[in-house]
């Protein structure tokens, strides 16, 4: 082995309290190490052509850069020794900077501790072993997850670019939350106008594969080659015969079940389309409520079905969609108070579930709507009578860490705006109170649109929280503290609305783990850099977008959802993918075949394997890993009880020789 | 079946009516309770909200006097009392400095182990089922509101009993004896307690609103767990109609007098007859 | 162990094995923001915590440590998902496993440092470095490994 030991001064940086001249000469007589220098910028063009010379000249076959964090430079110093020839995994860092010379000031201790720092190094170097890069196949096709409006434009723009996209949605139609929401801030532009458009677009999207009814099943795979597997569930209807021309729910004799589209605010048959404007625009029976599943008795609308699209035997299908990229949109539900559980259990005083006339923020954007339950006509539920009165209360299970969630919900003080001014401008001789913590209204034409909704539209806005919440004889009475005025006071309403905190979608959990990524204390898609890699999760070729990540409103989530788009046609601009080679591999001549590793693995890597003769007959099993999939944790190489795994660039020889250097 | 007891001033001062009602009602379902030798006051408001180390230290000498005795399970049913057992309790155990603090003062080893339960727990306990098996008299003209009032709920992070601002279990109790427990709004305000030495006012409008709830809603008694609520809204009812000129005339019971009842104790054994509001 | 040695006659020799995600860029922010510490310290770079077995913790009192620590990201943040996790269960089993045999637990330490936390990688070295030189060097390590195999 020849190795070249380069000490870098870094100008003053290390040179002040660390003698690298002599470190140099101590380590010039290392076993195995040709030549030893020092200089004092290692990094720039000077210093990285000298190293490049005495590797040429040298003949070296090593290299140990003794500098700042590899964090800083190993990639640098690894890019001059490729251009020369060398395997760039033969090139390590000692580093002198950042652990030595800034935070040692005893120049003799540090010198020493830099001999130390290097000697590590080279011990390391000497076992190292040229590697060479993975390099996997891309699947050019995605898949994104959930239909709503982030999960909508990811899949546009991905498709738009090029690329099949598969949209896989849990409910019947796609459009999500947004399908269902009145008019929207700060322009006051309706929802479904401009959403719906979009729908069309993906349902007619030559190269958008849509499964609605849907849930993702299983995930194998990794980067550029993802298994999925998808649940379409027994949708009893068959879509490619069906033409929705709605003989079917119109005479469905069950009509009293709870639209889901409508927040429970209205009702809908056991046969149903969500709502008229759905994409795909074909029914679903809810094998809950149709009698027929049930109890074997109707069938009504198989009568009624002039194309014989009613299918009663169906049964749910799995199938696998191969995908390079996958993007995660899986949105938010409302924290249901009164209902939840644990952490969320909290705010029985507000009555929610028990008064009528409580109703959530989802509610009442169904109550406004042109297209909802009472066809735009606000309308409370116990009466139907139009109220004269309304208090909304912001922060319910937001903002509050004793009975709900600690985060900040963050659309609810534009949306609340929003609901004042809808409100007011259907019920002219109508108040809207608002008991709020703080107004917070950044964002484009924000804050001026909440001043609109007090100024212009007259809200009643207090400072201050809502302690209670009791009904006298159908009139809610609201009991609060305006702590502006110092006051308590009470209000008498006709409906309350609570904006309850945003919460990750239901199952949002089991579906990281089958991503295999993460997420927070609250359910929420953890992105793999809060700044720099805000779609990226921690599993390559896995993104996120939308409200699953964190509370966000439209624009936000559209542009995150065209973020995430934009990082698959990044991935999928390749033929093939590069990764880095520091990967696990198991020697099967001495694995146990105990398994543990295929347990441990937090990637799911290793696979059981059989080695057969000719014949096709076992000889052994063992463990494999996929290299694809390796991410290079090593947690295999301490689980193996045979030592049979090691961990390239990390490996035991690589490991073991540096803590020997240290006597 | 034995049990600790801690009375508290109250029961054995003004309400001890109640304590007649718990004892023959837990006597009834086989529940023997072992007063608390030489017990002390357990500080209430006045230690808390002047001397934290006394209001530690009154439930910790009484917490001390039970695990000398090995009682590890203690009723207290007074809401005020089980509050602030549980709470030095709870201070107790999270806390080597406190415990060593308080042995000295109490001049006792304590560790604030022992588990104190309100009477609602107590019935929890001793299960659904064997209560109603004990019920020879279906409670079925019964329309009750349940009223916990403040500090049987609160504070809830310590306390760990119930939805604080919704509570429920009184009202299964309730049914498990046949009688109706009907919603309504103020199971949880306060009745005005100790105000009722120094604002009577105060706690005379804040009764006169549960009363006027309680028959809005339909109920034909409230039934409380508390000696604070009982003397505000029992005693106080007479002042109240006088002051707002109304008639509640709305029986007061507790808790256990109902559950008494239900098993066929008599209302004169439990202490009923003497309620100011007579049913 | 000899007792008589005064405190700075004596420089334990202190060997870290840390996480490439964590640990290590706390140490490195340490650097950039000049936070000193006694120089005892010798670091080594694995990906995980996950990646660290028993032997290579024994493997450095062998070659003469005084102390050990071991050092990744916080429970939840591991940049492998869940390799500290693995940590920190093998770290429960072999705690037990040096208790039985006589190690002195006071010379191995394990700690989460995230990335930002140079400040508490500085109070950690300090704090071990102090507890180890007043513990001594670890000559009885020796002993342990000469003693009898029963």
């Amino acid at each position: 082995m020849r190795i070249g030991v380069f000490t870098c001064w870094c100008g003053e940086n290390i040179a002040r309290h660390v003698d690298c001249q002599k470190v140099a000469e101590a380590i010039r007589n290392l076993l195995g190490v040709h030549c030893s220098v020092d200089y004092k910028y290692m990094c720039s063009d000077p210093g990285q052509s000298m190293i490049r010379e005495q590797i040429r000249n040298g003949k070296l076959t090593g290299l140990v850069v003794a500098a700042c964090s590899p964090h800083m430079h190993l990639k640098t110093f690894r890019k001059a020794a490729e251009a020369e020839g060398l395997n760039p995994y033969m090139v390590e860092m000692a580093n002198v900077r950042e652990h030595c010379a800034w935070v040692h000031h005893d120049r003799e201790a540090a010198t020493a501790k830099a001999i130390d720092i290097i000697r590590m190094a080279v011990a390391k170097v000497q076992q190292n072993r040229p590697l060479a890069a993975i390099r996997v196949p891309v699947t050019k096709r995605a898949m994104v997850i959930g239909g709503g409006v982030a999960g909508i434009q990811a899949a546009l723009d991905i498709a738009d670019a090029g690329f099949e996209v598969v949209l896989v949605e849990r409910d019947p139609s796609i459009g999500g939350k947004m399908a269902g929401l009145s008019e929207t801030f700060p322009t006051l532009d309706c929802s479904q106008c401009i959403l719906t458009p979009r729908m069309v677009d993906v349902g007619q999207h030559p190269r958008i594969k849509l499964h609605t009814y849907s849930e993702v099943e299983a995930v194998n795979g990794y980067v550029g080659n993802f298994k999925v597997t998808v649940r379409k569930k027994a949708r009893y209807v068959d879509i490619t015969k069906c033409n929705g021309c709605g003989d079917c729910w119109n005479k469905c004799p069950q009509k009293k079940n709870l639209s889901e589209f409508d927040f429970g605010m209205g009702k809908r048959t056991a046969i149903y389309v969500p709502f008229p404007q759905a994409v795909p625009a074909r029914p679903v029976i809810d094998r809950e409520a149709c009698t027929m599943l049930l109890k074997g008795k109707c069938g009504i609308c198989a009568k009624k079905c002039t194309r014989g699209a009613i299918n009663f035997e169906d049964q749910d299908q799995l199938i696998t969609e191969d995908v390079g990229a996958i993007v995660a949109a899986t949105g938010y539900k409302l924290c249901d108070i009164g209902k939840d559980e644990g952490r969320y259990k909290g705010y029985g005083e507000y009555g929610f579930g028990r008064y009528a006339d409580v109703i959530d923020g989802l509610q009442f954007e169904r109550i406004v709507s042109a297209s909802g339950p009472t066809g735009g006509e606000i309308k409370r539920p116990s009466d139907g009578k139009t109220p004269k009165s309304v208090v909304f209360i912001c922060c319910v299970g937001s903002r509050d860490d004793a009975k709900g969630c600690g985060y900040c919900s963050k659309i609810c003080c534009m949306y609340v705006a929003k609901h004042t001014m809808l409100y007011k401008h259907k019920v002219h001789d109508g108040q809207a109170h608002v008991f709020y913590m703080d107004i917070r209204a950044g964002g484009k034409n924000y804050e001026e649109f909440v001043r609109r909704a007090i100024e212009q539209d007259g809200a009643e806005y207090h400072r201050g929280r809502v302690s209670r919440i009791t009904e006298h004889n159908g009139q809610l009475i609201v009991r609060g503290v305006d702590t502006l005025v110092g006051e308590a006071m009470t209000i008498e309403a006709d409906l309350v609305v609570l904006a309850t905190a945003m919460r990750p979608a239901d199952g949002v959990e089991s579906l990281a783990q089958k991503l295999n990524i993460g997420y927070d204390e609250y359910g929420f898609l953890s992105e793999s850099h809060p700044k720099l890699r805000p779609v990226e999760t921690n599993t390559a070729g896995v993104l996120v977008c939308g409200a699953c990540q964190a509370p966000k409103d439209i624009p936000e989530s559209v542009a995150q959802a065209s973020a995430a788009a934009a990082k698959v046609m990044m991935l999928f601009a390749r033929d093939e993918l590069t990764r880095e080679p520091e990967v696990a591999e198991v020697n099967e001549q001495t694995c146990a075949a105990c398994f543990s590793c295929v347990r441990g693995c937090p990637y799911k890597a290793i696979d059981e394997a059989d080695i057969t003769d000719r014949q096709g007959r076992l000889i052994k099993r063992t463990a494999r890993v996929n290299p694809g999939l390796c991410m290079g944790c090593g947690t295999c190489v301490a689980i193996c009880p045979s030592k049979s795994v090691d961990l390239a660039g990390f490996t035991e020889q690589q490991v073991y020789a540096m803590v020997e250097s240290l006597v | 079946m034995q049990i600790g007891y801690y009375p508290g001033c109250a029961l054995h001062g003004s309400s001890n009516d109640y304590e007649r009602s718990v004892r023959v009602c837990l006597g009834r379902l086989g529940m023997e309770l072992r007063e608390l030798d030489d017990w002390v006051c357990c500080g209430a408001t006045a230690a808390h909200s002047l001397n934290a180390k006394l209001a530690t230290a009154l439930p910790a000498r009484n917490l001390a006097i039970a695990e000398r005795d090995g009682i590890d399970q203690m009723l207290a049913p007074c809401p005020m009392c089980s509050m602030e057992l549980i709470k030095a309790g709870q201070a107790l155990a999270a806390s080597d400095a406190l415990r060593r603090e308080m042995s000295e003062i109490v001049e006792q080893k304590v560790s604030g182990a022992t588990g104190v339960l309100n009477l609602i727990q107590v019935f929890q306990q001793i299960g659904l089922e064997r209560i109603q098996k004990a019920v020879v008299q279906p409670l079925s003209q019964t329309k009750a509101a349940c009223y916990y009032g403040c500090l049987l709920v609160r504070p809830p992070e310590q306390l760990r009993f119930d939805d604080c601002e919704n509570p429920t279990s009184m009202e299964t109790i309730i049914k498990a004896l046949g009688a109706e427990a009907i919603d309504w709004n103020y199971k949880t305000e306060c009745c005005g307690a100790g105000m009722t030495m120094c604002n009577e006012d105060t706690v005379l409008d804040l009764a006169h609103k549960i009363l006027t709830d309680v028959a809005a809603h339909g109920a034909n008694c409230v039934v409380v767990a508390c000696p604070m609520c009982h003397v505000n809204l029992d005693m106080k009812q007479a002042d109240v109609e006088r002051r707002y000129g109304v008639t509640h005339r709305m029986p007061i019971y507790y808790l256990s007098d109902l559950v008494g009842m239900a098993m066929g104790a008599s209302g004169a054994e439990m202490g009923v007859d003497r309620h100011y509001v007579v049913a | 162990m000899s007792e008589t040695q005064t405190k700075h006659d004596f420089e334990p020799k202190i060997v870290a094995y840390v996480c490439n995600w964590c640990t290590y860029l706390g140490a490195d922010l340490a650097g950039t923001n000049r936070l000193e510490y006694p120089p005892n310290i010798r670091i080594l770079r694995l990906p995980c915590t996950g990646r660290i077995d028993f032997n290579l913790i024994v493997k450095a009192y062998e070659m003469g440590a005084d102390a050990v620590l071991v050092s990744g990201c916080h429970p939840g943040d591991c940049h492998y998902t869940s390799g500290n996790y693995h940590a920190r269960r093998r770290w429960m089993l072999f705690r037990v496993l040096l208790e039985g045999i006589g190690f002195d637990m006071r010379r191995v330490h394990f700690t989460w440092i995230s990335a930002a936390e140079a400040k508490k990688f500085q109070e950690v070295v300090i704090d071990i470095t102090e507890q180890t030189r007043a513990l001594g060097p670890y000559g009885d390590f020796r002993k342990l490994l000469e003693a009898p195999v029963c």
